[in-house]
């Protein structure tokens, strides 16, 4: 697919596609498309050409509400001058399966207690989210994507408010539902090493295109970063796996 | 069950103060007089009572309630305290189409449904042009609303000034326009009441789903709100409650605006529980207000808007600058 906002081309041919339990990580430099690419998949932004297709159905077909069923989106902005309950917050995830009237049911209130407790959120649960830290804040709208039971969750940049033995954390975690349920997740993550720790498959995005698609392992390579990234990464064998330092840095 | 309490208790107190306005007024009338008045006595204080005070209470209360839902509405919408049916032109809107109706001679229960016709066209307009440069924000919805009551102010003198039928009725016209509840009959306010209900029941219907625009349209979205219907359904439940608001008592500013964010700290943020306890909050506050407006300088009357705006724009100004990060 190609997208654009207005004339500006963002997408160029991207062909992409994920398989149910994947987890897959979206690398690449500043404005190569990662964000966009992820707004397409969420059904924000209609590609100017090529469709993002769910079961063989192309997603501009179906309705939001059926849609929220089947993919759930982290947003980036979690900001919020209200003083929404961290469960209030969670519940917001259900909203495609309310009624006519707007009214919850039983299925409801079991899947948001169940997001609270598989992030750790029940001694928060009452707390009013316009008073909780970004890390704190950032588990509430997580739990919420999760409470959306979807096949597909797409995240852009999850653990940007959190420490990084949290972000770890938080990915293990994520990366273990997706295994237990069935759910494929898509995540834009800036960090290349807590990418290949956490995914299965990483696509490395460039000015707009795909350049490079597979496992962690064979897409890190020196010449890779390099190429993508430019130089002042240096890519360095741990173990079976490669991590990327900055070189040092000389002023 | 805090919920349950505090509406209960905004129930209590805006009954208690219905029965208050009806009790005082600049003419005093005994307790007992006002029971067997409103039982139907036939003498001059029975009028007072059935004909005057008790419409007006009842008005004051349905105009105060409808402003606080409808700000309610529209700062869920915009997740911003900042927005009411005042300050985003809505209000305008209305005023005007009400003015037009009654200079073509419309008959009183006519009113409110120009009125409402008047809302639902500037609220369509101004997020028509809030929406032009990409997602909504408060700053051009309040721009917007800011450029339609001039224009709308502008055409109403115009019309006031042109037409034969307004000039006879100017004085009540103007009293009416800064913000004066003036139930000309039973059949008005059945018609405004009709109309505040259907506003109410939509709002009702759809509070879960504006709920879901906490973090901005586009999360709204991807959580399933459709989000042109909703919004459209939403504007149009604002449109019912500041028509029929405007019809009443014609601009009252800041009720709609205050009402809704200092209950958000009582009662949270959840649309269900805000948008019922702001109706009874606003129209508490819209009869205390009104019970001022009679009486503070009697036999002579302020118009309410002017003691709306006492109180209300000092508090809008402490929210402004408070929440200033957020403005845009």
């Amino acid at each position: 697919m190609t997208a654009a906002y207005g004339p500006h081309v963002v997408l160029r041919d991207c062909g992409f596609a994920v398989r149910s339990g994947e987890v897959v990580a979206i690398v690449g430099p500043n404005g190569a498309g990662k964000s966009t690419l992820l707004r397409v998949l969420a059904g924000l932004i209609r590609p100017l050409a090529g469709a993002v297709r769910l079961d063989d159905v192309s997603i501009a077909a179906v309705p939001r509400a059926r849609l929220a069923r089947r993919i759930a989106v982290v947003p980036q902005i979690f900001d919020t001058l209200f003083p929404f309950t961290v469960r209030e917050i969670v519940a917001l995830g259900r909203t495609a399966r309310l009624d006519l009237f707007g009214r919850a049911s039983a299925d409801d209130a079991v899947a948001v207690e169940r997001a609270i407790a598989e992030l750790e959120l029940g001694p928060l649960a009452s707390r009013r989210i316009d008073r909780l830290s970004g890390g704190e804040r950032q588990r509430a709208v997580l739990a919420m994507a999760l409470a959306q039971e979807a096949d597909v969750l797409l995240l852009d940049e999850p653990t940007a408010h959190l420490d990084p033995a949290h972000q770890r954390g938080m990915l293990e975690r994520l990366g273990r539902l997706a295994h237990e349920r069935g759910f494929a997740i898509v995540s834009v993550l800036h960090d290349l090493n807590l990418a290949s720790a956490f995914a299965s498959r990483m696509t490395v995005l460039a000015e707009g295109r795909i350049v490079h698609d597979g496992h962690p392992r064979a897409v890190l390579s020196q010449e890779v970063v390099t190429a993508v990234f430019g130089p002042g990464l240096r890519v360095l064998a741990d173990g079976d796996r490669q991590v990327v330092l900055p070189a040092a840095i000389r002023t | 069950m805090r919920t349950t309490l505090v509406l209960s208790l905004l129930a209590a107190a805006l009954a208690l103060s219905a029965i208050a306005a009806v009790l005082i007024g600049s003419v005093s009338i005994a307790p007992t007089e006002v029971v067997s008045a409103l039982l139907g006595s036939g003498n001059v204080n029975g009028t007072i009572i059935r004909e005057l005070r008790l419409p007006r209470v009842l008005g004051a209360a349905l105009v105060g309630g409808s402003l606080a839902a409808a700000g309610a509405l529209l700062q869920g919408l915009l997740r911003n305290p900042l927005a009411d049916p005042f300050v985003t032109g809505t209000s305008a809107g209305a005023t005007l189409a009400a003015v037009i109706a009654i200079a073509l001679g419309a008959a009183a229960p006519i009113v409110p449904v120009a009125a409402f016709l008047g809302a639902l066209a500037a609220v369509i307009l101004v997020w028509r042009l809030a929406r032009l440069g990409g997602p909504t924000t408060v700053l051009t919805v309040l721009l917007g609303g800011v450029v339609l009551t001039s224009f709308a102010g502008a055409l109403v003198t115009f019309i006031l000034v042109s037409s034969d039928r307004l000039a006879l009725r100017l004085r009540a016209v103007l009293g009416w326009l800064q913000g004066g509840v003036s139930v000309i009959s039973w059949q008005e306010l059945g018609v405004a009441a009709v109309v505040v209900a259907g506003g109410l029941m939509i709002a009702l219907l759809l509070a879960r789903r504006i709920d879901a625009y906490a973090f901005g349209e586009e999360t709204a979205a991807t959580l399933g709100v459709d989000l042109d219907r909703t919004t459209t359904a939403v504007l149009g439940a604002t449109a019912l409650l500041s028509g029929a608001a405007v019809a009443l008592a014609g601009l009252v500013g800041f009720v709609g605006l205050v009402v809704p964010h200092a209950l958000r700290f009582i009662i949270g943020a959840s649309h269900g529980r805000l948008v019922p306890a702001s109706f009874l909050a606003g129209g508490l506050a819209m009869v205390v207000a009104d019970l001022g407006a009679r009486t503070i300088i009697a036999p002579a009357e302020l118009p309410v808007g002017a003691i709306t705006g006492l109180v209300g724009a000092p508090f809008f100004l402490v929210l402004l600058v408070r929440s200033r990060r957020f403005v845009v």
